[in-house]
């Protein structure tokens, strides 16, 4: 009585748009609002466990070589310092998300300054900090590369592709630009850093951590580890921020878990803030070469989308800058390129949108740039390059609303008030508007769940998706809600336990449409057994109750026992025969302080589609943080690294400045009605991350037209646009 | 952290007993302090909480006011005195740090905050003034922070601190209580010392040596400017700053007092400036040779570059408002 | 070494180390977890609490130098169950994501109020001697040192003013 499907067809069955709960979209309160507003949600570090030891990371303070000596001594026995570890199972690197097994291991071999090498496990955690900081340690060194652009680049012929002839494409376009952008690293930097609890229990590991892809991160901790993953159980009912870096199990994890062994007590391990930045995915920094060019009447004829980003030597993942450039814009003639430098730098890995982020980002700049060589408003230009199926695979697309949250988006931004760059001026002020085009990929995921109909009428939802601040407790709730007919605090959901059936994890903004449609199958087949005891072939469900006929029945006690179902999702022929992405547009308007060069961000606005929106409430709340993310790339975020060592200089929140309060407007977020049948049995796509996919160029065009200044090397600090303001 | 043994005192002749000794610390507010604790940046052996002392009034003292060392940055930037006589002050605490630090921020502390150079936080790194002697991997790293005009080979941190610009230019003096219970005053500009050869000393304040307060004279201009630029809208550190006492005599400026902030080891400031400015009738040419005057010695190190020019407009345009009656 | 410290109107005895910080006491010593921790360096807000009416960074200070202090955490402000003002307007409005920063928000928040009740000025008051007006502008630079990376600000602001004007209506 599971019910599984595959997406080979799609899901013309509008089915939870005639069901009669009407609470599926609303913007409902989270249901883990409550208890987080009151410091009352349980994060992994703040489990009270009898016995509880503390361990910190010891970091490697060279860029490459061997350990060849760590002086334990020097600091066991002393000030409660219980044991120093340095295992060779321990990580050289976190995981990559989906990675399903440990990434390297054996801290001895340096690979970047900062890495961990060590353990220091002490009885209170101010023993362990000092016991870390205070150990002595001999290092073999070896060479080493810093440098992103000294290297010869490594150019994976897979990730290479071209179709018709860029080059003619460009010598006889009317309008082309041939243009650079640089972005600099980003660190993901959730407010929670990571931190795990490990304790065992013979041979069975229990561990309380802050991750986002549990069934994956499983796998990960008991091959790290060396056991059986049937012994590793992990928790993470809360998790406070992840945008990537927990995607991944982490240096804490498996650092805990190995002390907790040798030791024979529990042990918590917590990046601190300063690790957190050092040792956990860094966004690479990207080189990216555009050319692009259009006819006179400004048709696009070339995209050339050519970049250059860093990874440790091996390191399988590279930021995948290009991921929307095949299906982002018309063009016959188009090139692209990735070039990999190796360096000894901190591992890259996904940050908030890996891929379109910058991707999209920057080509919203280049697009802003040849719609103006063209004389074309920039919205105008975009709506008029809109292609009508996949121009690299010629695949239809599932469902398009660029252009309508364009022209949206336009209206309601008041798009028709922008001037020519540099006409407005308020006191010191010089104001500018600029737009860009969200675009992300989406993905529907393998997931499961389950759902129980308790005798008494209430709902349980159980799967070992995560939180992640995504708002997953309450679009559960909505959907299992809509689908039984149960007021929405009747449902109750329980999220990130290992024991429960998997899910897809928090990562790639599939996370709702697939955790979603998985809650939504098992509480169909739950329905089917409500008509079965009713003798009925259809039913309403409503208010906790079934509705057949002239009969209505109260859901309390409709059965002896619980009645539990498994739905299981996975994505099939849709997603390969069709070409599937979200799509939004930015909209903003700037202060640029004709003094000092610095830029605020006076409006913004984004209108976005990405299918049936499950709550408007977190949805929104989601574009509003993704955002935010693009005014922090936009304006302030990067990762500074020394010349010399490549380690990281700005490893704070006081010099890796996120935006601040101040920094953001009321961002103004509108979301449009929207189902794509091919994306999800609930028609829903992705919206995690759409929000940040091009919002960063929206700013930086903005810049432009406020004082004339093209940055083209973010952040746009206020050094970047005073090099350029007159007198 | 290194362990500490912890003592509070209850006044300050017990502060000054319980501070004797080399790896004495008196904590305040703390902010600064705890922060390069846990990083093992700094590392005393015992602490002496002066948070007990009587010291966190405010008062006037003659024409001026005398700031007790405990005095909160909250509080001093909320005094209706202050306020009123001396805006330049609130507005360059209220620029400074956030909300809750500044609840907690001392006078005496804020004065004595160290640098917030990358390379001085890192004790993997080496720094001639956390460990003097080991060189100064600023220069030839990463600079956005550094100083461009009285660093010295040794090192080019600067001080961050923005109420210290603010009482520089304000003329302040700081009262300062020796091991043997004198009290003495100390000019603001003379409390700072260059780093030369020896960065790691900063000030003039002898060892175990008690702040009790700041003392601020009448400001002799009621044109005010706090002047802050950084890197986000709040809650960072000043790229460059500067503080303007400006008083007008008919259309001549009658006084003129300036500091800077971000661009040096100390609050900077340059007497000739502030002469050159006396006695003139305010214009852009004056202004643009205040501030050839002011950087003519300045020095970038890739990185910071960026505040010669930066420091140079935010001169003359604060000169502008301060001469045109925009103050704060 | 030994403190008492008055939380949320309650006595506490603390044993613990001098190096602890009120943060790690209320944390890692008193189970109060509602303080959170995301940078231990006064960088971040996470930790905010309330001590003798003013908002402070728990991280940047140590448990002992606290005896005598009445301090008041998240968990003093409200429950689940029965919420203050400001929690409420939080959950409303969403002000929060993932909830980390949260109880440092609406901490702070909570005393930030008390400040603008007692007229003290901030950054971006025009005037400093005036009535203290609370624009949003002025909401979201009293409140720059919280960071939220989920990034509620707007929503956040939105909760603040919401829960301003129903006190001034009350
Ligand atoms: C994230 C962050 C952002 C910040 N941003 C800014 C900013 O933008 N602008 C700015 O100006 N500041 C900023 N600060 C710094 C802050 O203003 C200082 O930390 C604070 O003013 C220090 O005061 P305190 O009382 O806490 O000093 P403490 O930490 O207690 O002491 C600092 C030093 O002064 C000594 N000391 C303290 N009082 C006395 C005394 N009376 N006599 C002798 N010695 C004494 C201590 O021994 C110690 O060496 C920021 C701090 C942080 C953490
Ligand atoms: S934890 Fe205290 S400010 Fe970040
Ligand atoms: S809610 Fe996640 S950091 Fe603010």
């Amino acid at each position: 009585m599971n019910k599984h499907l595959k997406m080979d067809r799609p899901a013309t069955e509008r089915f939870l748009d005639e069901t009669a709960q009407n609470v599926l979209g609303t913007p409902m309160d989270r249901p883990d609002g409550p208890a987080k507003a009151a410091g009352q949600a349980t994060y992994a570090h703040e489990w009270q466990i009898e016995g509880l030891c503390h361990g910190v990371l010891v970091r490697a303070t060279i860029p490459a070589g061997r350990v060849a000596r760590i002086d334990a001594d020097a600091v066991t026995g002393r000030d409660g310092v219980l044991r120093v570890i340095s295992d060779p199972r321990m990580l050289r690197v976190p995981a990559q998300g989906g990675a399903n097994e440990a990434p390297d291991q054996g801290p001895d071999e340096v690979a970047y300054l900062g890495q961990p090498i060590a353990l220091v496990v002490a009885e209170t955690f101010e023993a362990a900090r000092d016991g870390a900081l205070a150990l002595p340690v001999e290092y073999d060194p070896a060479d080493f590369t810093v440098d992103p652009d000294a290297v010869e680049p490594e150019v994976p012929k897979k990730k290479q592709a071209s179709q018709g002839d860029l080059e003619a494409a460009m010598r006889e376009a009317a309008h082309s630009v041939d243009v650079t952008y640089t972005t600099p690293g980003h660190n993901s930097a959730a407010m929670e850093p990571h931190a795990a609890i490990a304790v065992w229990n013979g041979d069975d590991l229990l561990l309380r951590g802050s991750y986002q892809m549990l069934k994956y991160n499983r796998n990960e901790l008991a091959d790290a580890v060396g056991i059986d993953p049937a012994h590793v159980r992990i928790l993470s009912p809360y998790v406070g921020g992840g945008f990537g870096s927990k995607l991944g199990i982490t240096h804490e994890a498996v650092a805990a878990a190995l002390a907790s062994k040798e030791l024979g007590r529990p042990v918590s391990v917590t990046l601190s803030r300063q690790q957190v930045f050092e040792t956990t995915m860094r966004r690479s920094e990207t080189r990216q070469r555009f050319r692009l060019a259009c006819d006179a009447e400004g048709r696009m004829t070339a995209v050339g989308h050519e970049v250059l980003v860093s990874q440790l030597p091996g390191q399988q993942f590279s930021e995948p800058v290009t991921q929307a450039t095949p299906f982002a814009y018309a063009g016959p003639n188009r090139v692209i390129g990735h070039r990999i430098a190796r360096v000894n730098r901190t591992c890259a890995g996904s940050v908030r949108a890996p891929g379109e982020a910058v991707g999209i980002t920057a080509m919203e700049n280049a697009m802003d740039e040849l719609a103006e060589a063209a004389g074309i408003d920039p919205v105008q230009f975009r709506i008029l390059n809109i292609p009508e199926k996949d121009p690299t695979s010629g695949k239809p697309f599932s469902s398009h609303t660029l252009e309508r949250a364009l022209r949206e988006g336009a209206e309601r931004f008041g798009w028709s008030e922008r001037r020519a760059p540099g006409q407005r001026r308020e006191g010191d002020w010089l104001i500018g508007m600029g737009m860009a085009s969200a675009i992300r990929v989406n993905i529907l995921a393998e997931a499961k769940a389950r759902v129980t109909l308790e005798p008494d009428g209430r709902v349980l939802v159980e799967t070992d998706m995560t939180d992640i601040g995504t708002g997953t407790y309450s679009i559960l709730t909505q959907v299992a809600s809509e689908t039984l007919g149960v007021s929405t605090d009747r449902v109750r959901v329980r999220l990130g336990d290992t024991d429960l059936p998997p899910g897809p994890g928090s990562g790639g903004s599939w996370g709702a449409a697939s955790s979603g449609s998985a809650v939504y199958l098992a509480a169909r087949a739950v329905r089917d057994r409500i008509a079965e005891a009713m003798g009925a072939d259809e039913v309403t469900l409503k208010d906790g109750h079934a509705i057949a006929g002239n009969r209505r029945v109260d859901l309390a006690g409709l059965f002896d026992g619980p009645v539990t179902a498994e739905g299981h999702v996975e994505p099939g022929k849709t997603m390969k025969e069709t070409r599937q992405s979200s799509f939004g547009a930015y909209f903003c308007e700037v202060a640029v302080n004709a003094v000092t060069g610095e830029t605020r961000v006076r409006r913004m606005h984004g209108t976005f589609a990405a299918g049936r929106i499950l709550n408007a409430k977190t949805a929104s709340s989601q574009c509003l943080g993704g955002m935010t993310f693009g005014i922090g790339m936009a304006l302030t975020e990067e990762l500074l690294h020394d010349p010399r060592d490549g380690h990281i200089v700005n490893r704070d929140l006081a010099e890796y400045h996120l935006p601040v309060n101040a920094d953001v407007p009321q961002i103004d977020v509108v979301l449009l009605e929207e189902r794509d049948d091919y994306a999800s049995p609930i028609q829903a796509k992705g919206i995690g991350e759409l929000g940040i996919c091009g919002a960063a160029g929206a700013v930086t065009n903005a810049i432009y037209n406020a004082c004339g200044v093209r940055v083209r090397d973010y952040p746009a600090t206020l050094d970047k646009v005073l090099a350029v303001l007159p007198d | 952290m290194k362990r500490f043994d912890y003592a509070r005192a209850a006044d300050v002749a017990e502060a000054l007993r319980e501070g004797q000794g080399d790896g004495a610390a008196f904590i305040a507010g703390g902010t600064n302090l705890l922060d390069l604790m846990k990083l093992r940046v700094l590392t005393p052996d015992r602490l002496v909480d002066i948070n007990r002392l009587a010291l966190g009034g405010i008062e006037r003292d003659g024409d001026g006011l005398r700031i007790g060392a405990l005095v909160t940055n909250s509080d001093l930037a909320a005094d209706e005195t202050v306020r009123r006589d001396y805006p330049v002050l609130s507005r360059a605490l209220l620029a400074g740090a956030s909300g809750q630090l500044r609840n907690k921020a001392t006078t005496g502390g804020n004065l004595l905050q160290r640098t917030r150079c990358y390379y001085f936080y890192d004790i993997a790194m080496p720094c001639n003034k956390r460990d003097p002697g080991s060189g100064c991997q600023a220069r030839g790293g990463v600079t956005r922070l550094h100083a461009i005009l009285g660093g010295s080979d040794k090192c080019i941190a600067t001080h961050p601190s923005d109420m210290a610009v603010a009482m520089l230019a304000l003329k302040a003096e700081v009262e300062v209580e020796g091991t043997d219970g004198a009290r003495r005053r100390v000019p603001l500009d003379d409390f700072y010392v260059p780093p030369g050869d020896t960065p790691q000393v900063e000030t003039v304040l002898g060892a175990g040596e008690l702040i009790t307060a700041v003392i601020l004279p009448l400001p002799a201009g009621d044109r005010q400017i706090y002047a802050k630029v950084r890197d986000r809208a709040s809650y960072a550190f000043a790229l460059v700053s500067c503080a303007a006492v400006i008083g007008m005599d008919g259309d001549r400026i009658g006084h003129a007092a300036l500091a800077f902030g971000g661009i040096a080891p100390r609050p900077w400031r340059n007497a000739e400036v502030d002469g050159l400015l006396t006695g003139q009738a305010p214009s852009d040419d004056l202004f643009r040779r205040a501030a050839d005057l002011l950087l003519a010695d300045a020095k970038g190190h890739g990185g910071n570059d960026f505040k010669i020019p930066l420091a140079r407009r935010v001169l003359i345009d604060t000169l502008r408002k301060a001469t045109r009656g925009d103050a704060a | 070494m030994r403190t008492e410290l008055t939380i949320n109107g309650a006595t506490h005895a603390l044993e613990a180390d001098a190096r602890t910080t009120l943060l790690d006491a209320l944390r890692d010593h008193l189970g109060l977890t509602g303080s959170k921790k995301g940078c231990d360096h006064g960088q971040c807000g996470a930790c905010t609490v309330i001590v003798n009416g003013r908002r402070i960074n728990a991280c940047l200070t140590l448990a002992c130098m606290h005896d005598g202090d009445e301090i008041v955490t998240i968990e003093g402000l409200g429950t689940a169950e029965a919420p203050s003002e400001m929690q409420r307007a939080f959950v409303a409005h969403d002000g929060y994501q993932c909830g980390y920063c949260t109880p440092g928000q609406i901490c702070s928040a909570t005393a930030m109020l008390d400040e603008v009740a007692q007229g003290w000025p901030s950054h971006v008051s025009d005037d400093l001697t005036g009535e203290m007006d609370l624009s949003d502008a002025e909401i979201s630079e009293r409140m720059s040192g919280n960071l939220c990376r989920c990034a509620a600000y707007p929503n956040i602001v939105d909760a603040i003013r919401a829960t301003a004007r129903k006190e001034a209506a009350e």
